[in-house]
């Protein structure tokens, strides 16, 4: 709670606040609290599991291919794959995504291809034209920048009267700039049906959470926009689906926007550019590596005995296989004609660039 | 055919793109109830309904980035911004955003905005609302800017931009928003992006300009008339992209050149079309280009804005320097 300073006089309050946190999985797989019904389909669990060890597989392999040359710099999700998993998951695919650059795993569920990711971090556009739902908004770049727009597309939702909710992913960092107040108090006004997720990894590059904000959570800033938001255990995928679920449904049906904050924690560097041991210990990351979701979600399945050794190796190896193809694919890929990079600029090329086109176009085939 | 101020040819051209297409959308601060500052909305949210005509919140930045998730959702927003000194915040989302929409996502979302502000001094505003910054949007890959310079241009323009389907930036001319009057007739017809408009011809000097000193630009053609110097004056109209053979096939007829605007002087839309000239038009000129612009200074505030704005005077002196050559 927070208290005034100096209480020489007594003040009516006239207005009371809370910020609830969901968990339902230990780290250690067991149950801290009953899951909701959804997680008895362990069906459902597994397929979440599946998509997360893809994830992580995908990660790492766009590290390794960074590492010797063939990728440009990628930002890694090691660790928040279940975040990302758990709010694509409660995704309609009518509903429309917009992704801050670290949100593979949603994209992946989403049903963009893993070339396509890799063609847009290995230096081509046409890997952002997204294999995902036509509607999907590419991964953006400058941060929070890409919530103004999920308010826009959420208005145009209730504008034309369409039961969908578009979701905003993005970081903690991305919580100390004024694209995201904007966006989040206009969505407050007009009860609009998007669901604002931060990925709190702890991390903004170097900068650590404390330096971002003194707020105890952040998940108290959306009441200051006059709507719910939570915390959740963003590495129990449990906790994160359903808090996403409930948060979709309340959008869909009319009942304004949510905040959800999902706690994890960034265990690779910022990006393939960055190298976290300059302003971090190895000792915090090896910590957090005891709390990461996909060995979590692992330990409740067994439990369960819904997953085996002999599953866990099936898996290993077709998510391989998989990243594999997928990175022929990418490989293969060739480049663009550069005077393409004209085409879709505008709508059809005004007559002053035809000319400049037909320079690229000449110098590139000369 | 009725005469209407520039303010309301606006008016009539977002009414008539809100009749015609209901996915017209009009937002801003003070753009419903209040009919906006300038009272460019008015009317509209009455009409038309406050889904649809939108009171924004106090934020630039978000009613940039509505316009892009709006646009991209298949409306068409029509953004507001109240002074062109508030338009800053926007220049992330413009220039990230809503000007590579169709490029980042390879033609798969699109960006059909048009933000709508006031452009330029001389009306006695505080600080902040005199702005003329055009430069810098016309420095945007993707986007295209607009500069109204008469009612019927106003009318014209602004539907052409709301019908088309990439992001528009449109430059209202606060100066003459009501000093001028023209005849409109709101039959919904566009007038074509892309092109200058030849306002008066002739064969010694071409005389560029937008926006509200248009309006000088014609008057110093006038004077210089009756001394017998035969000006073409050209409302440039779009300057991204701009329309440079018009520009060239003037320079080529006259020779001489001279382009003025408010903005400051250096990496002003003028350094364009003398680059332009210098490239393509050198061996027509028979004189130096001469720029009549606002200084390098920062837009005074209204004591000596006077000072500052390019005069009647100062353009015609130009002009009878650059038919002194040749």
């Amino acid at each position: 709670m927070l208290k005034r300073a100096s209480s020489e006089e007594t003040l009516p309050v006239i207005a009371h606040f809370e910020v609830h946190r969901r968990a339902y999985l230990a780290p250690d797989g067991t149950v801290l609290r009953q899951p909701p019904d959804f997680a008895a389909d362990t069906d459902l669990l597994i397929s979440f599991y599946r998509a997360m060890v893809l994830a992580r597989t995908f990660d790492l392999k766009a590290v390794s291919l960074q590492r010797t040359g063939r990728l440009g710099t990628y930002a890694v999700s090691l660790g928040q794959e279940a975040a990302a998993v758990g709010i694509a998951s409660a995704m309609r695919p009518e509903d429309v995504l917009l992704p801050s650059y670290r949100d593979n795993g949603a994209l992946i569920w989403r049903g963009v291809k893993l070339e396509d990711i890799l063609t847009y971090w290995g230096g081509d556009e046409r890997g952002s034209r997204s294999s995902g739902p036509v509607h999907d908004f590419p991964y953006c770049i400058p941060v929070a920048s890409q919530a103004p727009h999920a308010a826009g597309v959420a208005y145009a939702f209730k504008f034309k009267k369409e039961p969908r909710v578009a979701v905003c992913l993005f970081g903690d960092g991305a919580t100390s700039k004024g694209d995201l107040w904007e966006a989040m108090n206009f969505a407050g006004v007009h009860k609009l049906p998007v669901v604002f997720v931060a990925n709190n990894n702890q991390w903004a590059i170097s900068v650590p959470l404390k330096l971002q904000t003194a707020a105890q959570t952040l998940a108290q800033k959306s009441i200051a926009a006059g709507f719910y938001g939570e915390q959740v255990d963003g590495n129990d995928v449990i906790a994160v689906r359903a808090a996403a679920e409930e948060a979709m449904t309340a959008a869909r049906a009319g009942q304004g926007p949510r905040f959800i904050e999902a706690l994890t924690y960034r265990l690779s560097d910022h990006t393939t550019a960055d190298d976290a041991a300059r302003y971090r210990p190895p000792e915090e990351v090896q910590a957090r590596w005891r709390e990461e979701p996909i060995a979590r979600l692992r330990a409740y399945l067994v439990s369960k005995q819904a997953w085996g050794k002999s599953q866990e190796e099936e898996l290993v190896a077709d998510c391989q296989r998989q990243v594999d193809a997928a990175v022929e694919r990418y490989l293969a890929t060739t480049p663009r004609p550069p005077e393409t990079m004209f085409d879709h600029l505008y709508a059809e090329l005004p007559t002053a660039y035809i000319g400049q086109r037909e320079e690229v176009a000449g110098a590139s085939h000369a | 055919m009725p005469e209407v101020t520039l303010v309301e040819a606006i008016n009539l051209a977002l009414a008539r793109a809100m009749t015609e297409d209901p996915t017209v959308l009009v937002l801003g601060e003070d753009v419903g109830v209040n009919g906006g500052v300038f009272r460019a909305t008015v009317g509209l949210q009455q009409r038309f309904g406050a889904d649809r005509v939108i009171d924004t919140p106090l934020a630039e930045l978000l009613i940039s980035g509505l316009c892009v998730g709006m646009a991209a959702q298949g409306l068409c927003p029509v953004g507001e911004i109240q002074f062109m000194g508030f338009l800053y915040p926007c220049i992330d989302q413009l220039v990230n955003h809503a000007s590579r929409l169709r490029n980042r996502t390879q033609g798969k979302l699109s960006c059909p905005m048009v933000l709508r502000t006031p452009h330029g001094g001389g009306i006695r505003a505080p600080e902040h609302h005199s702005e003329a910054t055009e430069a810098m949007l016309a420095h945007i890959p993707g986007l295209r800017v607009v500069v109204a310079s008469s009612p019927e241009r106003a009318y014209g323009l602004l539907l052409a931009a709301i019908r088309d389907p990439d992001p528009v930036i449109f430059l209202e001319p606060t100066r003459i928003y009501r000093a001028v009057k023209g005849e409109v007739e709101d039959n919904g017809e566009a007038l074509p992006l892309d092109v200058a408009f030849i306002l008066r011809e002739g064969r010694d000097v071409t005389l560029i300009s937008w926006g509200a000193l248009v309006k000088e630009t014609l008057a110093a053609a006038q004077e210089l008339a009756a001394d017998g110097i035969a000006a073409e004056v050209i409302d440039l109209a779009t300057l991204k992209p701009y329309d440079a053979e018009t520009v060239l096939a003037s320079v080529a007829k006259t020779g001489r050149c001279v382009i003025i605007h408010e903005a400051a002087r250096t990496g002003g839309f003028g350094a364009e079309i003398a680059a332009l000239l210098a490239e393509r038009g050198l061996l027509n000129l028979l004189a130096p280009v001469k720029r009549v612009t606002g200084y390098d200074t920062v837009m005074p505030l209204p004591r000596l804005e006077q000072a500052y704005l390019p005069s009647v005077a100062r353009i015609t002196a130009a002009a009878r320097e650059v038919c002194q050559f040749g």
